[in-house]
């Protein structure tokens, strides 16, 4: 038997979102820029989407831009929101405006932020966060000042699980940096939060589908507040010249039909989901010597169990892990499917030793409690086996 | 039988795991990458593409393949240590660092707890067992891609544990079962140079990027003449030639010292640059506890050994004398000095194919 507990990663389509895409996958060719009827079909679909998804997530249709996925509406949200905001009339910093984003991001954002620093000579503040991986307010305070025309705190950290309370993130950059333009990365929310209330007060939020049953490959960003942005991608003019390229047609119809499929029965996931969870991590803490669950679980997101395997690098754990079955993740795996040690853990003061010894179980809408089972009953006698 | 094997995402490893899986079933073989260096790189062990290479070369041959991220102990045992070694005026060898701490420890503990029997790489060499049951290292059979040098420090418990398939085999014959096998590192061209510095950089603009470079004088080797500057004392290495021009008589000189601290490069004729003999602390001894059939280090003073000072070095007939902690070794006839840093291997006299030990010059 194999357990899938790497939701977080990416999780299953749900059929609402396949059974949406077919017909643009199997129907005739149409672009939706086009004048003739194939057109107008691909166009009606593109328009559809857009209306359901910025209904759901009380937004206008035209506040939503569609992006080839998560990072490239991370991407979008900083460089084309900063530049947006250096460019603008009111602003009056003597310099170029400077950034700030909670040390915890995803790579999608710090490294986004790091490159435009780096490129443009603006200065970024990688603001540190709790023990408790919730971002330091207090620090975040401290940097935002009116010199800061950008500022970029995730809504829920993909490693941690821990909700990011951006309600008082808005306070403070509305208090110390009134020009500056509040992106959120809420990539991880979807599935597990009320995304239209908890990031209200920010500016740019950038989702993906993949992450809440809808296809790789497809995002969006949410523009609120009327804020301006210098597109990334230049050409045809597509998504109101913010983004340009023909449209991922069945990919729209899918991120829509996913969203529209999970958000009415989210509560009861919500509930479903985080009892198998707290029912996987009591399980381990009473069979596993060594274990420490990295956040609090009512600070967390419903999908995720982090845990701290003491004298383990979960390098070797994962690996063991995948051979007996159970699909795990590690931290955050670049390119060539290399573990990093966590910048997450590390944002959180956690000492080398125990940055390389995180795992991340996390759970999606389709865990059942076999896969819990299978894990509780596999986990124990994997990590004798590498202690020994 | 569990295997490890470690995968450069080059010929040699691919055929290597090629021979495994063949061997043992690909159920009991699994291919890992290494991850060794974060910054950028043309090839060797680190690049994204060779890490393509090497999993699809394991999905071409079955098997389930990892990548492992080591880079911040490449960093700490052999970047760090390479450039602290230029700076002092040495000049270390990283592959030979990188095989003692990276491939056959940090691996070989990381294939213990995943339950391997024994890690296997592409290297060069053999691994055979005497009738007594010691392990011995012996080159390559290609002696043209021998690559027993860079091994040279390895010992028992480390040989115990691990595998060389493609040790009995030329490069001709690797190349042909590549091709055989449609592996599609078949044509893939030998790595070169040290993995983590780029040719466009170099040595000097990587060495020049991560610690103070500075000028020096070189001056006679005899009398201390002063002879002309050099821009970075850092990069210059003992028996060097390259840009060092020629004597009064037209011949070629050569780098006798290197004395970073004076910022001093002494220069002598080509007699000037040979040594008698080289000092090696570091020592490593294949088998420290021989039997009847192995040799190990030398019980006597003045004892035969093969000397090799380099990867490609021609083997020096030597004798060696323990001196404390260090080992002398005097070369029968007068050698280019020996660089300080770099490794010296040492082989059997008697069976020069067999690797005794290893030790860096003083």
């Amino acid at each position: 038997m194999r357990a899938y507990l790497d939701h977080a990663s990416t999780t299953p389509m749900v059929p609402g979102a396949v059974e949406a895409m077919m017909p643009y996958l199997t129907g005739g060719a149409g672009n939706p820029s086009g004048a003739h009827d194939e057109s107008r079909q691909a166009r009606r679909a593109v328009d559809e989407a857009r209306e359901q998804l910025a209904s759901s997530l009380a937004v206008g249709p035209t506040d939503l831009v569609f992006t080839g996925g998560g990072t490239e509406a991370d991407n979008l949200a900083i460089v084309g929101g900063w530049e947006a905001v250096a460019a603008s009339d009111s602003w009056s910093g003597p310099g170029p405006p400077a950034m700030v984003c909670s040390a915890m991001e995803h790579h999608a954002v710090l490294n986004t932020c790091r490159a435009l620093a780096h490129r443009t000579g603006a200065r970024l503040t990688e603001v540190p966060t709790s023990k408790e991986g919730i971002v330091d307010l207090e620090a975040l305070g401290e940097a935002c000042t009116s010199e800061v025309g950008l500022v970029s705190v995730m809504t829920v950290n993909n490693e941690v699980g821990t909700v990011q309370p951006i309600e008082h993130v808005a306070e403070v950059v509305r208090n110390g940096s009134p020009s500056a333009v509040l992106h959120t990365d809420a990539v991880q929310a979807v599935p597990w939060i009320d995304v239209r209330a908890r990031t209200a007060p920010a500016d740019l939020v950038a989702i993906s589908a993949h992450k809440f049953g809808g296809p790789m490959g497809v995002g969006a960003l949410l523009v609120r507040h009327g804020v301006r942005l210098h597109p990334l991608v230049h050409g045809g003019g597509q998504e109101r010249g913010r983004r340009s390229g023909t449209h991922n047609v069945a990919g729209i119809a899918g991120m829509a039909a996913a969203l529209a499929e999970i958000d009415p029965v989210r509560p009861e996931t919500v509930e479903r989901v985080a009892a198998q969870r707290d029912r996987l991590g009591d399980g381990l803490m009473a069979t596993v010597t060594g274990l420490t669950e990295t956040t609090a679980r009512d600070q967390k997101v419903a999908g995720i169990l982090h845990l701290l395997v003491a004298g383990i690098e979960s390098e070797a754990l994962v690996v063991v892990l995948d051979a007996a079955g159970v699909a795990a993740s590690a931290g955050a795996a670049c390119s060539s499917g290399a573990v990093e040690a966590s910048h997450v853990l590390r944002s959180m003061g956690l000492g080398r030793e125990l940055a390389v010894a995180g795992i991340r179980l996390s759970l999606g809408s389709g865990t059942t409690d076999a896969d819990i089972d299978h894990v509780l009953s596999v986990v124990p006698g994997v990590v004798a086996q590498l202690r020994d | 039988m569990r295997v490890l094997v470690a995968m450069s995402g080059g010929v040699d490893s691919s055929v290597a795991a090629a021979l495994m899986a063949e061997q043992f079933g690909r159920d009991a073989v699994v291919g890992a990458t290494l991850k060794l260096w974060g910054g950028s790189s043309d090839s060797g062990c680190c690049s994204v593409a060779d890490v393509e290479d090497a999993r699809r070369v394991a999905d071409h041959l079955g098997l389930v393949h990892h990548v492992f991220n080591f880079s911040e102990d490449f960093e700490r045992q052999v970047v760090d240590p390479y450039v602290v070694g230029h700076a002092e005026g040495r000049t270390p060898n990283p592959c030979i660092e990188c095989n003692r701490h990276l491939k056959f420890d940090r691996l070989l503990e990381r294939a213990r707890i995943l339950g391997f029997d024994a890690v296997a790489t592409g290297h060069h060499a053999r691994c055979e067992v005497s009738p007594d049951g010691r392990f011995r290292l012996r080159r390559g059979a290609d002696p043209m891609k021998d690559q027993s040098y860079v091994l040279a420090m390895l010992g028992q418990g480390q040989l115990a544990r691990t595998l060389f398939p493609i040790g009995g085999m030329t490069k001709v014959e690797v190349r042909e079962v590549a091709h055989r096998l449609g592996l599609r590192t078949a044509d893939k061209p030998d790595s070169q140079d040290v993995c983590f510095i780029r040719s466009e950089e170099g040595r000097e603009g990587f060495l020049g990027a991560r610690l103070p470079l500075h000028a020096g004088r070189l001056v006679d080797h005899a009398t201390g003449e002063h002879l002309g500057t050099v821009e970075a004392v850092e990069l210059v290495t003992v028996g060097q030639r390259r840009g060092m021009g020629h004597g009064r008589d037209g011949r070629r000189r050569f780098v006798t010292a290197v004395d970073v601290p004076g910022r001093r490069v002494s220069l002598g004729p080509p007699d000037a640059a040979l040594a008698t003999g080289v000092r090696l602390h570091s020592l490593t001894w294949v088998d420290d506890a021989p039997g009847p059939t192995a040799r190990a280090q030398p019980a006597s003073a003045g004892e035969a050994a093969i000397a090799q000072c380099s990867a490609h070095g021609r083997p020096v007939p030597s004798t060696l004398d323990i001196e404390g902690e260090e080992l002398s070794v005097r070369f029968f006839a007068p050698q280019r000095r020996v660089a300080p840093g770099q490794t010296v291997a040492l082989y059997d006299p008697d069976h020069p194919d067999l690797v005794i030990g290893s030790g860096v010059a003083a």
